[in-house]
C-alpha cells in the first residue's frame, strides 16, 4: 500500500470531515451568538450560558440525567465486569456461545426496540416509570459496551498470574480483588466513562421507558427544539458536546496507556 | 517417609493422556529434576501438585496425606512460574510480601521476612522498583523469592531459567544449589535441558509421553540408561544395532556378545537383561571410546573405519568415524595439544577402541 498523499485523498478527507463536524461547529459558534435568531450572527457574547443557569427546568433535567448516567455507569461497569470475566475464564460451559452472543447484541439491536420491549416489560411488571426505569434500561445496554471493553483487556491478561495469587494463598475471590482487578482497572475505568457518555446522550431508550418527573436533558432539548431552535439549547448541546468529548478522550487514552505500559513490559 | 508420592497418577484433556499413570516418591530435602522432551507432561504433572489440575484417577500424597480435594491456596505448596507471573502492578517489594499479608502473620514479621528474602536473593537495591523495570535475571530472581516466602516445604519450579542466557543460566543454576541447601526445602524443577538437570538435581526423573521412563541419580542415569529413549535422552550416545550373543557373568554384573550387522563382535555390559539370539542395541559414550593411528595391542572391542569429519569444540574434538558398513561413529578426545599438531585428519584409516564396561546393551 501506498501512503502518498494525494489530491484525490485530501479532498475526499476534506468533504468527510466537513460533513461530520461542520454542523457540530456551527452549533457551537452559534451558542456565542448575541442574537436570539439562530440564523444571524449578531457578535460574540456568552449571554446563553448564563441564561441557561436560571433555567430552572433545564438545571432540573441536568440533574437528573446526571444521576441517571452516574448510577447507570456504576451499575453497567460491575455488572459488564461480571459478564466479561464470566465470558473470559470459564472456559467452555454449556450455553457459552449463546451466552456471549446475547451480550453483544444490544450493541446490533436498534434503541428503538430497546426501547419498546423495556416499555412493554415495565407495564407488564407494573412497574411505575420514573428515573429508576430509565436506569434499568440504561444499564442493560451499556453494560454490554463495558462487557466488550473488559473482556479484550482480560482476553490477553496473563492467567498464570491468578494461579500465583491462589498458589500465595489467596481465595478465588481475594485472587480477583488484589491482582486481576487492579491490573484491568485502566479497561474498568473506560468502560465507565464509556457508560456514563452513552447514558447521557440517549434520547430514544430514555423517552420510551422515562415517567413524570424525570425527564432527562436529551428529552428536554427534544421539546424544546420542537417550539423552535434557541441559541440557549445551542448553549447547553455545546456543554453536553464537551462532557461526552472529554469522556471518549479520557477513555481511550487510558486504554492506550495501558496498551503501551502492556506493550512495555511485553 | 517420602514428600511427595505420587500414586497411579493420571490426567487425561479429552482423550488424550498427559500423564499417563505416573507413580513416583519425593523425599525431603532432595532436588528432583523431571526431565523430558516438551510436551511431555512435565508441566502437567506439576500443577497437579500445585493444585492447577485435577488428577482423572490415582492419588497425590502430600506428608501422606491425599491431597487430590486441597484447592491451591491451601497447599503447603508454592510454585515459581515459567513466565514468573510477577504482578506488574506492585513492586518488588510488594511483590515477596504478597504471600505473607494473606497469612495471618504481624505485620513486622511480614516486613522482617520480606526483607530477609530480598536478602537472600540480592534484591534490596531494587526493592521498589516495578517487574517491567528489571532484568530478566532480577525477575527470575524476585520469582524465587516470593515462591520462598512463606517457607513451604515444597517448592515447584517450572523451567525457571528457560527466559535466560547461557550464562547467566550456569550462574543462576549454582545459586539455585546454594539455596536449596541452604534452606533444606524439597524442590522439584521441571526442565526440558539435560544439562541443567544434571548440574541442580540430586534425583532425575525422565518422561516421555505422559510416562516415567527412569527415575535415578544423575550418574546412575548417565553411566546405566535403562532404555534407548534414556541413553539418547541424556548426553551424546552412539547406538549399534545387533543380535546379543552369549550371555557371561563376572563380578555379578553380566556381559554379553553382540554380533553387529557388520558381523563384527562386540562385548558390552547388560543393562536389561537379554537372552542370546534377541535384537538389542549398544550404547555407547563418544567420550569413551579412544581413537588411535595404529592397531591398539589389546582391545575388548575394536572397529576400524576413515575419519569422515572432525568437528572442533575448544578443548574437545569430535571424530565422525565412517565404518565399512556405511554407519558413523563418534569418538571424542580431549585436546591437549595444539590443532597443528594434531595427528589425525580427514581421511586417515583409525581404529577406535573401547572397554566392555564403557558400552551398555540394551533391548529393542
Ligand atoms: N489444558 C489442556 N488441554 C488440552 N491439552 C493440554 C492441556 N494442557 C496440556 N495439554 C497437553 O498435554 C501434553 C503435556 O503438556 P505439558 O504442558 O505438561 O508438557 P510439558 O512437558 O510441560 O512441555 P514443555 O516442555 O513444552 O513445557 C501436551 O501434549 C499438551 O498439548
Ligand atoms: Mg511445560
Amino acid at each position: 500500500m501506498t501512503r502518498k498523499f494525494t489530491w484525490f485523498n485530501a479532498t475526499s478527507l476534506t468533504f468527510a470531515f466537513a460533513f461530520l463536524y461542520l454542523p457540530i461547529l456551527i452549533l457551537i459558534v452559534y451558542s456565542f451568538n448575541e442574537s436570539k435568531l439562530v440564523t444571524v450572527w449578531a457578535g460574540f457574547s456568552t449571554k446563553w450560558y448564563g441564561e441557561l443557569l436560571h433555567n430552572q427546568a433545564m438545571l432540573d433535567a441536568a440533574w437528573v440525567t446526571f444521576r441517571v448516567a452516574f448510577t447507570t455507569a456504576t451499575l453497567a461497569t460491575i455488572l459488564g465486569t461480571m459478564a466479561a470475566y464470566v465470558l473470559v475464564r470459564s472456559g467452555r460451559f454449556y450455553g457459552r456461545t449463546l451466552f456471549s452472543g446475547m451480550i453483544y447484541a444490544p450493541l446490533v439491536m436498534p434503541d428503538v426496540i430497546i426501547g419498546l420491549s423495556l416499555l412493554l416489560l415495565f407495564i407488564a411488571m407494573n412497574i411505575d416509570r420514573g428515573m429508576m426505569t430509565v436506569i434499568i434500561a440504561h444499564t442493560t445496554f451499556a453494560m454490554c459496551y463495558v462487557a466488550v471493553v473488559v473482556s479484550s483487556r482480560l482476553i490477553s491478561f496473563d492467567r498464570s498470574l491468578e494461579e500465583a495469587a491462589l498458589d500465595l494463598g489467596c481465595s478465588p475471590m481475594e485472587a480477583f480483588f488484589y491482582v486481576t482487578l487492579p491490573i484491568i482497572a485502566p479497561s474498568v475505568v473506560a468502560g465507565w466513562l464509556l457508560a456514563f457518555t452513552l447514558s447521557l446522550d440517549d434520547l430514544v431508550i430514555a423517552s420510551f421507558t422515562t415517567g413524570p418527573g424525570a425527564t432527562t436533558l436529551p428529552i428536554k432539548i427534544w421539546s424544546a427544539v420542537r417550539l423552535g431552535v434557541s441559541p440557549e439549547i445551542n448553549a447547553l448541546s455545546t456543554i453536553l458536546i464537551s462532557i461526552v468529548t472529554v469522556g471518549v478522550i479520557a477513555a481511550s487514552t487510558i486504554d492506550r496507556r495501558r496498551a503501551a505500559r502492556a506493550g512495555e513490559r511485553g | 517417609m517420602p514428600i511427595v508420592e505420587f500414586d497411579a497418577v493420571r490426567k487425561n484433556f479429552g482423550d488424550f493422556a498427559a500423564v499417563d499413570g505416573v507413580s513416583l516418591k519425593i523425599y525431603p530435602r532432595e532436588f528432583f529434576a523431571l526431565l523430558g522432551p516438551s510436551g511431555c507432561g512435565k508441566t502437567t504433572l506439576l500443577r497437579m501438585l500445585a493444585g492447577f489440575e485435577t488428577p482423572t484417577s490415582g492419588r497425590i500424597l502430600l506428608d501422606g496425606q491425599d491431597i487430590s480435594t486441597v484447592p491451591p491456596n491451601r497447599r503447603p505448596v508454592n510454585m515459581m512460574f515459567q513466565s514468573y507471573a510477577l504482578f506488574p502492578h506492585l513492586n518488588v517489594r510488594d511483590n515477596i510480601a504478597f504471600g505473607l499479608k494473606r497469612s495471618n502473620r504481624s505485620k513486622s514479621e511480614v516486613e522482617d521476612r520480606t526483607a530477609e528474602m530480598l536478602n537472600l536473593v540480592q534484591m534490596n537495591d531494587f526493592a521498589s522498583r516495578k517487574p517491567h523495570q528489571l532484568s530478566g535475571g532480577q525477575r527470575q530472581r524476585v520469582a524465587l523469592a516470593r515462591s520462598l516466602a512463606k517457607n513451604p516445604k515444597l517448592l515447584l519450579l517450572d523451567e525457571p531459567l528457560g527466559a535466560l542466557d547461557a550464562k547467566l543460566r550456569e550462574q543462576t543454576q549454582f545459586e539455585l544449589v546454594n539455596i536449596q541447601e541452604k534452606l533444606g526445602t524439597t524442590f522439584i524443577i521441571v526442565t526440558h535441558d539435560q544439562e541443567e538437570a544434571m548440574t541442580v538435581a540430586t534425583r532425575i526423573g525422565l518422561m516421555n509421553r505422559g510416562s516415567l521412563m527412569q527415575v535415578a541419580t544423575p550418574s546412575e542415569i548417565y553411566e546405566n540408561p535403562n532404555s534407548r529413549f534414556v541413553a539418547d535422552f541424556i548426553g551424546d550416545v552412539n547406538m549399534i544395532e545387533g543380535t546379543a550373543g552369549k550371555v557371561t557373568k563376572r563380578d555379578g554384573e553380566a556381559y554379553a556378545e553382540v554380533k553387529t550387522m557388520s558381523a563384527a563382535t562386540l562385548k558390552a555390559r547388560c543393562g536389561v537383561p537379554v537372552s542370546s539370539g534377541e535384537k538389542c542395541w549398544l550404547a555407547i559414550r563418544p567420550e569413551k571410546i579412544a581413537v588411535s593411528r595404529t592397531r591398539p595391542r589389546s582391545a575388548a572391542n575394536l572397529v576400524s573405519g576413515c575419519v569422515d569429519d572432525i568437528a572442533y569444540v575448544g578443548n574437545l574434538s569430535t571424530y565422525h568415524v565412517k565404518l565399512a558398513d556405511g554407519s558413523l561413529i563418534k569418538a571424542q578426545t580431549a585436546n591437549r595439544e595444539r590443532i597443528a599438531r594434531r595427528e589425525i585428519t580427514w581421511e586417515d584409516e583409525v581404529w577406535l577402541s573401547w572397554s566392555p564396561d564403557a558400552a551398555i546393551m540394551l533391548s529393542d
